[in-house]
């Protein structure tokens, strides 16, 4: 017990945890716009895989780091307009395409790899994004080197989700976004494109989770490797049903993976990990996250028309 | 007044609007006006063109031919935009209100260019707040839309078009959902709306209300306009005759012959109803009631009193928490779905949508939801589809269902011919019990005399009819015995003919109840 206590009191751990969180804040932003306005996409597993390729390799190839996450991020949305063209002008099955995007990006992003680096057998390192401490804000014992000493991007990951809010909330694109995936009928009723609102949806989402997959290999590594994304993309749609479809439960939801994940790694150093063999501590955050699933969406309001094609003048 | 002011203006001209769905020709070369400051009734049987003409008046549809003229400017045809900003606004049918957005947002929705960064809240909270004043529209505009009765949800869709400044309003079937006295506040908004100088085109089949709330009445019969006439001078029966095609003739019901008791309630008491939607009464407080073949018993009330839990608790949805249910005088211990069906209660349920069909199945699919596990459908576990189509042709051809055949998806068909399988499905299996919940809400005349005419026909085939309905003038003329439901209570029985519709109003306000059951009646 006492072991896990001073795990939990360090400010290494909490750092650990928001950096782990990052990515899938930005991805899960990414997907609960897609949902919002009622289109579920499946796609971003492989999106985030060509965003954390697109990235890195623009950096390779000699742009800024921000130049990197600008390049992920138009990468995520070309394969974002890929995927709302084929469900919601043609209404195709959501799952299907989603799953047909996931296979497509991710394909291309190692068949882009073994174009550009035939040759290469360890993948090239970049200089990645360095921590940035906060004037006067990291030095707050513990909070300062655990909050205020991140890099940009993670900076960047929780202002992204605080606009995501706003603008769900507090404007008028927000709410007929959000109308878009309870009622379409009553916003083309209003007069509004649901075609235009959902594509717009899909497309921006799919840019941020790019932006989530580029953390990958801008921030957090520094470098591109197969598999890397690792499933992040399907724990981030849970992640949108654990925030009940509310941008900030999601990033709760984030951080408490996050936490479970820096945890467990922490704990197979301590004397339970002599005993405990290492690949329980793996699955530990994924069955506290089904657990947590269970209890917290049991009540969420699902977006009435997730899901649901849009084809106008249908009786 | 208003009718005077201004009658010479057209605000809305329809030239030659024509529309075909595949083999269907929805709307024939239709012309129409409108003049500023009338109501003008679009009469029709379903599935005469009413709506897809409004459709397309609106952008939902473009026409295939024919023009629209706003205020003397065309209007292009498909744009629900160009329609709105014309001045046009619609109350569909169906309403197409967000669930789970406020009152407010809903009305807001659209209202305010996308890329601006915020929304005015509470000026435009004060403006729906003075529009609702004004036009006796009153609605809590922070409540969610999903927690607001049918009746508030049809306010919210009329502020909706009020609060864009709409000055031609459409109204399509706006009573189908509501109940006799949200019908009479309606037509007192659209008395004050049309007196602020709007113009209200008011689609129906219900001939009172054309007859109660319009100053012109064009009549619309597949697909053709057929008929235009002032309100004032002509009469329900010349506007029936124009609607159907000949004179209606009005079906007498005799009395039935009471047969022996299929089923009897007592003290029943049920939680709320099995959707849990109806829980303002809480459910059955206490129920006697005795079905007896050959007799059609009316229930009368206004619905959101019990109706649905009493529907559910005869589905066999809900079991009694406490009393008995015995059919055909066994006490039910265990109670379910399947045993209601096995003992023969036939179900016509209240929203023919939502629980009596499955929208995207065929018609061969929804016909045989109830008995698909029994021969002749099914043998040892595997379907006989060919069977189950003969079954269907039967129905189609037996209960007169107009469609494309048994293989066509079910939501296509028009609301009244939905009903006749339904009841066609009901009456194939010769039920000794049938619940008829709000069996005519929403169909025209043609179809509502002919489902009147099938329940008496089973009646006097020896079975048990329960009858619930909203609509008194329904249940005073069918009805061999009628109850009175009022906060999950029931009023004692009361022969044919011997209450008035006032008496029975007084029981629906909850009175009798109050002096006790044995001088009740």
């Amino acid at each position: 017990m006492s072991a896990l206590w001073d795990i939990l009191l360090t400010a290494s751990f909490w750092a650990a945890a928001i950096r782990i969180a990052s990515p899938l804040i930005f991805a899960t932003m990414g997907e609960l716009i897609c949902e919002r306005a009622g289109v579920l996409n499946l796609g971003i597993e492989g999106i985030m895989v060509i965003g954390a390729f697109s990235g890195w390799m623009a950096v390779y190839m000699g742009a800024g780091l921000w130049g990197g996450v600008v390049t992920a991020m138009l990468a995520g949305m070309l394969f974002g307009l890929l995927h709302a063209t084929l469900t919601v002008p043609f209404g195709l099955s959501q799952h299907v395409v989603g799953l047909g995007v996931t296979l497509l990006a991710t394909s291309t992003s190692y068949f882009a790899y073994r174009l550009i680096l035939p040759e290469v057998t360890s993948p090239p390192r970049i200089e990645p994004f360095q921590p940035y401490e906060i004037p006067y804000l990291s030095e707050i014992p513990l909070l300062g080197p655990a909050l205020f000493s991140q890099t940009p991007l993670t900076y960047a990951a929780f202002a992204c989700a605080a606009l995501v809010a706003l603008v769900l909330y507090r404007t008028p694109l927000g709410l007929a976004l959000r109308a878009a995936g309870e009622s379409p009928a009553a916003v083309a009723a209003q007069g509004l494109s649901v075609t235009g609102l959902r594509m717009g949806a899909v497309i921006v989402g799919s840019g941020l989770m790019a932006v989530g997959g580029a953390f990958l290999t801008l921030s957090a590594f520094s470098s591109f490797f197969f598999e890397m994304v690792n499933g992040r993309g399907w724990i981030c749609i849970a992640l949108v049903v654990f925030g009940a479809w509310r941008p900030g439960k999601a990033v709760l939801g984030a951080l408490l993976f996050a936490a479970f994940d820096a945890l467990q790694i922490r704990l197979q150093q301590t004397p339970i990990g002599q005993v405990v063999p290492y690949q329980m501590f793996l699955m530990a955050p994924y069955i506290l996250s089904i657990l947590a699933l269970i209890v917290m969406s049991r009540r969420a309001e699902v977006p009435a028309a997730l899901m649901v094609p849009y084809r106008k003048g249908e009786r | 007044m208003s009718a005077d002011y201004g009658a010479q203006e057209t605000v809305l001209r329809l030239t030659g609007i024509t529309r075909r769905f595949g083999a269907t020709l929805a709307n024939d070369a239709i012309d129409l006006t409108l003049k500023r400051g009338e109501v003008l009734a679009l009469l029709g049987e379903n599935g005469a063109g009413k709506t897809t003409l409004m459709n397309i008046l609106f952008g939902q549809y473009a026409a295939d031919s024919g023009t629209v003229e706003v205020f003397g400017k065309p209007l292009p045809p498909g744009n629900p935009a160009a329609a709105l900003s014309a001045g046009l606004g619609m109350v569909h049918q169906h309403f197409t209100l967000a669930d789970n957005l406020t009152v407010l947002d809903n009305i807001l929705l659209g209202t305010v260019p996308l890329w601006r960064a915020g929304f005015g809240r509470a000026a435009a909270r004060a403006r729906v707040l003075t529009l609702s004043r004004d036009f006796g529209l009153a609605v809590d505009p922070e409540a969610r839309v999903g927690d607001l009765s049918v009746g508030e949800r049809q306010r919210v869709e009329i502020l909706k078009a009020l609060y864009r400044d709409v000055r031609i309003l459409i109204l399509d079937e706006p009573t189908a959902v509501l109940t006799p006295q949200e019908s009479d506040a309606l037509f007192a908004t659209l008395r004050s709306a049309v007196a602020g100088g709007l113009s209200v085109i008011f689609i129906s089949h219900k001939l009172h209300e054309v007859m109660a709330a319009s100053s012109r009445v064009l009549v619309l019969r597949h697909g053709r306009v057929v008929g235009q006439v002032a309100t004032a001078g002509t009469t329900r029966e010349a506007l029936a005759a124009m609607m159907v095609g000949a004179e209606l003739r009005k079906a007498t019901v005799t009395p039935g012959t009471p047969g022996p008791v299929l089923l009897q309630l007592r003290g029943v008491h049920t939680s709320k109803d099995a959707a849990g939607k109806d829980d303002r009464i809480g459910g059955l407080r206490g129920i006697d009631l005795a079905l007896r073949g050959g007799q059609i018993t009316g229930i009368a009330g206004v619905s959101g009193n019990g109706q649905a839990a009493l529907s559910d608790l005869l589905s066999g949805l809900l079991a009694p928490q406490a009393g008995t249910l015995d059919l055909g005088g066994t006490a039910q211990g265990q109670w379910s779905p399947r045993r209601a069906l096995t003992a023969g209660i036939g179900r016509i349920p209240e929203d023919r949508h939502k629980t009596g069909t499955i929208a995207e199945f065929t018609l061969t699919e929804n016909v045989i939801l109830e008995r698909y596990a029994e021969a002749p459908f099914a043998r040892a576990g595997v379907m006989d589809w060919a069977a189950a189509r003969r079954v269907t042709d039967d129905l189609i051809r037996r209960f007169d269902v107009r469609c494309e055949g048994p293989d066509g998806v079910i939501r296509l068909l028009s609301g009244g011919n939905m009903q006749k399988l339904i009841l066609g499905r009901v009456l194939d299996t010769a039920p000794r019990i049938i619940l008829a919940n709000q069996p005519v809400r929403g169909l025209d005349i043609g179809a509502i005399s002919y489902v009147h005419g099938q329940l008496v026909a089973a009646r006097d085939a020896g079975a048990a009819v329960l009858l619930i309905s909203e609509d008194l003038d329904e249940i005073m003329e069918l009805s061999d015995i009628i109850h009175v439901m009022s906060e999950g209570r029931l009023s004692p029985p009361f022969a044919r003919g011997s209450m008035t519709a006032a008496q029975i109003g007084l029981w629906m306000a909850g009175q009798g109840f109050d002096e006790g059951a044995t001088d009740a009646a």
